[in-house]
């Protein structure tokens, strides 16, 4: 029907190949974003078959996950990962695939250097082997992770099978408190909807908040789509996406940006359109949240006592807030604010671009990490470093006490030399607090950059808001 | 991927439920590149923390290092996505799982490898146990065509499979063979979305850093 689709409508329809079987589809991939530990069985596989990259040139391949974050690096550097290094060069090269390699300028995390790069674009279909792709929902794309034989299966015939989900919109309504930013607004989200509230959806954000955040705040937004179980969250582009899209390296020049534009333009979700999901969040009451628990759900705003389990009906919820607790030493009534902290991290594909460092550094400024702290922060790109470099913000960390380090997924995952040690805790921008995630028995607390900024500074959980001037 | 018809072979069995995909192999068999999977397979148990085979280990000994089926516990294969867990199983030999449930994830990443999982109740699964427990003869054949399980006691067994993962496997055709099908439609999709939304294709040449 005319003039009821919703943005996610769109885009399936304009990228359904054919039917397959009743309600699943093989649909088109504009976009295929490799690294090197999810991509390497895929490429034997090919080989196995002897089978080629379909589309080489829409396929765009990183280095980030099992790399060094240590100054001066090379994809040596950390031992167990120079295998996986070298096999997707290897692999690239046989297939004819761009490799943004250890040492180019545009190096990063994969779901960082997609959107800065202008790989992403508004109505595309964007796949990764990797559960965070959602990041690049930001710009209006449709992008979502998937497991090693489906980037086999993109690889060898750039489409992908998929069961059409259903359709869920989350508006954010009201105004935004001071020290309040992105990754409160999905937290609070998270905490409000539960773990598994998107499951089987697609999610479009929508609302007078989001359309006033930037395409780097977005991106934050859509990162954590995953953490409410939605296979991908977008958010509609708009004037200041197009800003921000103009003249990137791959995005469309001259008379083909007009035509894009215009194309664009056509897809935000019509007036008529209906969801099968609706959910408001109100802004203001937000303030700015930590987690207190092992999944993102357990949340609340800092000044919060952490709510007891006795006080929940549901036994299989009160019984997964009492693990919770006991894993990262908590109980239940207590407030986080003052709770010490070990390490404060500042990085990953949520909270890793330039206005992330900038929120943090404007906090850090002219102060110093508490002397127990091992703070650090890692960019999400070389281009992000590159430019708080040239505004001066790796002095202030510095100066500050804080290690500031080459672009990657480092602490995030932990699966290189940067991990937070057992027992100890972590205050972090990234978006997994599971049990060990950081590192055996590690303790995670997720926050926003400008928090985890501040409880570098004060040695322990604290309201930002102190910070602010 | 070869045509699945029927597989005849030596069965281990091994009755405990909820054999999960760490078990079935390690995180530590996927950080290196070079490791055979099916070295890995149940590595926990397997081999001691020296790398030694522990020598009672089912798969450690005769006939049943040659297996080629496994006859498991309910919810087999529960845990991660991890489809090193399904290549595993698949490089060491084996062609057939049964048990009376699967992990979910297992269950789709089993099939996009060409592993047959077999679903049988509880009380079928625990008589071929049984069996194998008490037989000098653990060998079995499972006939796709036919769907049934024949035991070398004369015992035939028949089990039910979704007509769609059947004809997969019959057919021979990975999910990619199967998609390649349609080359022509997806030759298709793409010349017309080239016509209309040509920014799509355009970018520069491809540049390999050195
Ligand atoms: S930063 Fe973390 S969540 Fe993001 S891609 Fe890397 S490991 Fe995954």
């Amino acid at each position: 029907m005319a003039n009821s689709e919703t943005l996610f409508d769109k885009i399936w329809l304009s990228h359904v190949i054919r039917e397959i079987e009743d309600g699943v589809f093989l649909l088109h991939v504009d976009r295929h974003m490799v690294h090197e530990c999810t991509s390497a069985a895929a490429f034997e596989g090919l080989k196995r078959a002897g089978r080629k990259t379909r589309n080489p040139e829409l396929t765009y391949a990183v280095v980030d996950h099992i790399l060094s974050t240590a100054k001066g690096r090379t994809g040596e550097t950390f031992a167990g990962g120079r295998e996986f290094v070298q096999l997707l060069r290897e692999n690239c090269q046989a297939h004819k695939i761009e490799l943004i390699d250890v040492d180019d300028p545009r190096q990063g995390i994969v779901h960082v250097i997609a959107p800065e790069l202008g790989i992403v674009l508004p109505g595309t279909t964007l796949v990764c082997g990797d559960s965070h792709t959602a990041t690049c929902g930001g710009l209006g794309c449709w992008a979502w992770g998937i497991g090693t034989s489906e980037v086999e299966h993109v690889l060898a015939t750039q489409t992908i099978v998929q069961r059409r989900p259903k359709r869920m919109r989350i508006n954010f309504e009201g105004k935004l408190n001071r020290g309040v930013y992105a990754k409160d607004l999905i937290l609070r989200l998270i905490g409000q909807i539960g773990v598994a509230a998107g499951r089987g959806y697609a999610v479009e954000y929508a609302g007078s908040v989001i359309r006033s955040l930037s395409i780097e705040e977005r991106q934050t937004i859509c990162n954590m789509s995953i953490e409410f179980g939605a296979r991908a969250g977008l958010i509609a582009a708009d004037d200041v996406t197009f800003e921000y899209l103009h003249d990137l390296p791959y995005s469309p020049k001259g008379e083909m940006w007009e035509q894009s534009l215009a194309y664009w333009r056509s897809l935000p979700t019509d007036p008529e359109a209906v969801f099968d999901r609706e959910v408001d969040v109100d802004c203001t009451s937000i303030g700015p949240q930590v987690t207190w628990g092992t999944t993102p759900e357990d949340v609340g705003s800092v000044s919060d006592p952490i709510p007891d389990p006795a006080a929940v009906n549901d036994l299989a919820r009160r019984a997964a807030m009492d693990r919770s607790l006991t894993y990262l030493g908590l109980e239940a009534g207590q407030s986080l604010e003052g709770l010490t902290v070990d390490v404060a991290f500042i990085g990953s594909c949520t909270n890793s671009r330039l206005s992330d460092i900038e929120a943090a550094a404007e906090v850090v400024r002219g102060r110093k990490v508490a002397s127990h702290v091992r703070a650090l922060v890692v960019p999400g790109s070389a281009q992000v470093k590159h430019a708080a470099e040239s505004l001066g913000l790796d002095k202030v960390f510095l100066e500050a006490g804080f290690e500031w380090r080459e672009a990657g997924c480092s602490m995030c995952v932990a699966i290189n030399d940067d991990f937070v040690g057992p027992g100890k805790r972590c205050i972090s921008t990234s978006n997994r607090n599971f049990e060990g995630r950081q590192g055996q028995k590690s303790r995670t607390h997720l926050a926003s950059p400008a928090s985890v900024a501040a409880a570098a500074i004060a040695g322990a959980v604290t309201d930002v808001r102190r910070y602010l001037t | 991927m070869e045509k699945y018809t029927r597989v005849e072979g030596v069965a281990a069995s091994f009755p405990r439920p909820n054999i999960d995909t760490d078990a079935i192999i390690s995180v530590a068999w996927q950080r290196s590149l070079k490791s055979n999977p099916g070295e890995g397979l149940f590595a926990i148990w397997r081999y001691d923390l020296q790398g030694q085979e522990v020598p009672d280990f089912i798969l450690n000994r005769a006939p049943f290092r040659k297996s080629k089926v496994i006859v498991a516990g309910a919810n087999f294969g529960c845990g991660s996505s991890r489809e090193f867990a399904v290549w595993a199983l698949v490089r060491f030999g084996i062609r057939c799982v049964i048990a009376p449930t699967f992990g979910d994830i297992f269950y789709e990443n089993s099939f996009k490898n060409g592993l047959l999982l077999v679903t049988l109740p509880q009380a079928e699964v625990d008589e071929i146990h049984h069996h194998l427990a008490t037989t000098n003869d653990p060998t079995m054949s499972v006939d796709l065509e036919s769907c049934t399980i024949e035991l070398p006691n004369d015992r035939t067994i028949a089990f039910n499979i979704p007509t769609a993962r059947r004809a997969t496997l019959l057919e021979g055709l990975d999910e990619i063979g199967q998609t390649l099908r349609f080359v022509a439609d997806i030759e298709d999709f793409q010349q017309k979305s080239r016509a209309c939304q040509p920014w799509l294709y355009a970018r520069p040449e491809p540049r390999h850093s050195p």
